[in-house]
């Protein structure tokens, strides 16, 4: 067990940097997610803490002791790969044994013949034998040990990996996208698999995904990257609740946020299509550009509507999709306000939409997130004169 | 297409048979050019070689007699063809570790090279590109005792000359490394094919598992899965350096004094040189069975290759 700090980061393949400047502790027994889409930087950043690929500068400390100059073996962590990479040529015991293999034997205790010369390798070998079962219990592969890796299964490869990883007991768990390679149920599965073996083991996960869910759902702590920088770190609730920058309101929450153009008055209050909100910037007139809602926060209600303490906005029901527990309506804006926005709701829109499939879309000012031009989040204070109110209605 | 519709309109089969019927003969159709060819330049041939195998045809002769077993016979105790058949195993006993072990070499050598790997691969495949016979004269030259530079390095070093060719102990070696010389580029090719079809997560789950040397690296991931690779390889080494021929010919003429004598110059001696016919089928069909043994172990071994994919 460990905590794995990264100081100033950088790695570039030549062309312009793919890490720039990362700065990242994970405390000891912390399951961290690196979070981004493909070509953030995300995966080259995990292999530099396992030592496959050197960084241009920087320093990775494991249990506050620099590694930058140890091999990826002397580093005490275990890597799990998208793909697995099984030995193909091995059984399932070989996989999950060769960690150990490797450390406690000699070379020549390992060649086929000279080995017999060995006197202690015979002990050490039903010592790696009974370690290998435990883990294997642990996982539930214990049948398995005999088979190739051919002739498993996805989620048993998954397993067999993870058990290759744990044999040597770690000090640190890097994960690279490990759940990509299977299909949508048994992810959900290993996902809760993964997050409770996280929670046995108590040791340190480092964990790489492209997959905003898994990230929200495993981890102590989320940091989402983009562009070879870490946009924000934080806990799950925290990015969902106060993304930090408008990619990260894009990236994290299903279905993803509606981003609506806005201006900000001479007076500081957010203009939101022509009309103002009762919401104000401390920053510089015209700072705001863009205002953020997540389609929860709407409430689409019959034409005519209205709710203290609440905006609205009418548009034209174009589809609606429904997920069982509740429908996401996709919305065409009517004038004066254009494009369009998803909004969740869990009564059937069909009742009140009629056939101009009109409605009214109503939402708490407070409730959006407002951005600059920059992307970067723009902290927002509800006038005074309307906050009062805006309490009772929560 | 006549016989279809005579079968079609006489006996009016019902359509799904005639159907397939018509399918069947345009197979056949498609089929039969290639089997001609095949019926001319291989069957027939053999069949020939096996009935001139049973006779003592000569050349030109105007008659000839049915021996029956007797070229067979004459086969197992003739020391010439002994002292041939033992030349071509010691020169197949040097040339395929050598072949395999050093392609095997240069391919992991070369495999992680990014700027010259281009140029080393096409000087290693060179030797395969140029004619052995060409090239053979080029090395008579080299290794000439007075004459080749070979040699005069040798004098240059202050160590004695060495007949390489005219040495009867010297010389199946010094063949030897000539097919090797000429088989490595090719057996390189195949192992890079093969050393690239191993994913590189491997040795980097290799190297987080604490395989810490390439030593290690090649027995734990290089070797095992290079398996199908190196088994395809040793078969075709040992088929070519079985048929070694052309250096014979050329150099040394099975001497000196029936040291380099191999099968396929004791074949061709006995054929073009003595005109014993007969006997050459004999000796011919003996190696041909020697070369079946060798296909038929590649068959085997493909069937049921070291596979785990």
């Amino acid at each position: 067990m460990a905590s794995v700090t990264l100081q100033s980061i950088c790695k570039s393949f030549g062309g312009p940097p793919v890490l720039d400047g990362i700065d990242l502790d994970v405390a000891d027994g912390e399951f961290l997610t690196l979070v981004g889409a493909s070509g953030c930087g995300k995966s080259t950043l995990i292999r530099i803490i396992a030592g496959l690929e050197p960084q241009t500068s920087g320093s990775v400390l494991i249990d506050g002791r620099a590694v930058d100059h140890l091999r990826p073996h002397e580093r005490r962590v275990a890597m799990v790969f998208q793909s697995y990479a099984l030995y193909p040529h091995m059984r399932v015991f070989h996989n999950i044994a060769l960690p150990l293999v490797m450390t406690r034997l000699a070379l020549y205790e390992r060649l086929p013949v000279v080995r017999l010369l060995s006197m202690r390798r015979r002990r050490v070998m039903s010592d790696i034998a009974r370690e290998v079962q435990a883990v294997a219990k642990q996982l539930q592969i214990d049948a398995l040990l005999d088979r190739r890796p051919s002739q498993l299964s996805g989620g048993q490869r998954q397993r067999v990996a993870l058990g290759r990883a744990m044999v040597r007991h770690p000090s640190a768990f890097l994960m690279d996208e490990p759940l990509s390679n299977l299909d949508a149920k048994l992810r959900l599965h290993m996902r809760s698999e993964l997050a409770e073996l996280h929670g046995r083991l108590g040791t340190t996960f480092v964990y790489v995904t492209h997959d905003q869910v898994e990230a929200m759902t495993m981890s102590d702590r989320v940091a989402m990257m983009d562009g070879g920088r870490i946009l924000q770190l934080g806990r799950p609730a925290d990015l969902y609740a106060r993304p930090a920058n408008i990619r990260v309101a894009q990236f994290i929450g299903t279905p993803p946020i509606n981003l609506l153009p806005a201006r900000t008055s001479a007076s500081g209050a957010v203009e939101l299509f022509g009309s103002e909100l009762p919401i104000r910037v401390s920053a510089p007139a015209g700072s705001a550009s863009t205002l953020g809602l997540r389609p929860n926060a709407i409430v689409p209600a019959p034409i005519g509507t209205s709710r203290a303490g609440h905006h609205s906005l009418f548009g034209r029901l174009r589809r609606s999709e429904n997920l069982g527990a509740e429908q996401v309506l996709h919305v065409d804006l009517a004038a004066p306000a254009s494009g369009s926005l998803l909004c969740t709701t869990t009564s059937d829109p069909e009742t009140f939409v009629g056939d101009t499939r009109g409605l009214a879309l109503l939402f708490a000012p407070f409730a959006c997130h407002v951005f600059d031009a920059e992307g970067n989040r723009v902290d927002a204070q509800s006038q005074a004169d309307v906050a009062p109110s805006l309490m009772r209605a929560v | 297409m006549s016989a279809t519709v005579a079968i079609a309109s006489g006996i009016a089969p019902p359509r799904r048979n005639r159907q397939r019927f018509i399918e069947s003969l345009a197979g056949c159709g498609f089929a039969f050019p290639a089997f001609l060819l095949l019926l001319l330049t291989n069957l027939v041939p053999l069949v020939v070689l096996l009935y001139l195998s049973f006779t003592n045809y000569e050349l030109g002769a105007l008659d000839t007699k049915f021996l029956g077993l007797d070229n067979f016979h004459k086969a197992l105790v003739d020391p010439v063809f002994h002292r041939s058949l033992v030349n071509t195993f010691v020169y197949v006993a040097i040339v395929l570790p050598g072949a395999v072990g050093l392609g095997l070499l240069i391919a992991v050598l070369l495999h992680r090279r990014k700027r010259m790997r281009s140029f080393y691969e096409v000087v290693y495949f060179l030797p395969v590109t140029s004619t052995l016979i060409a090239m053979a004269t080029v090395w008579q030259f080299l290794l000439h005792p007075s004459l080749g530079p070979i040699n005069g390095v040798l004098r240059a070093l202050g160590v004695h000359e060495i007949a390489f060719l005219t040495e009867p102990s010297y010389v199946l070696p010094t063949l030897a490394a000539i097919g090797i010389w000429q088989l490595v580029g090719f057996n390189m090719v195949l192992f890079l094919a093969g050393l690239s079809a191993i994913p590189r997560d491997l040795y980097e789950a290799a190297e987080i598992d604490g395989c810490r040397s390439g030593i290690d690296r090649f027995l734990t991931i290089t070797w095992p899965l290079l398996g199908p690779t190196t088994m395809f390889v040793i078969v075709t080494t040992s088929i070519t350096a079985f048929k070694v021929f052309d250096t014979v010919a050329v150099m040394t003429r099975g001497g000196p004094m029936g040291a380099s004598e191999v099968l396929l110059y004791a074949i061709y001696l006995e054929g073009y040189q003595y005109f014993h016919m007969g006997y050459a089928a004999a000796l011919t069909l003996i190696f041909l069975a020697f070369v079946l043994l060798f296909s038929i172990l590649q068959t085997l071994v493909l069937e049921r290759r070291v596979h785990y994919g």
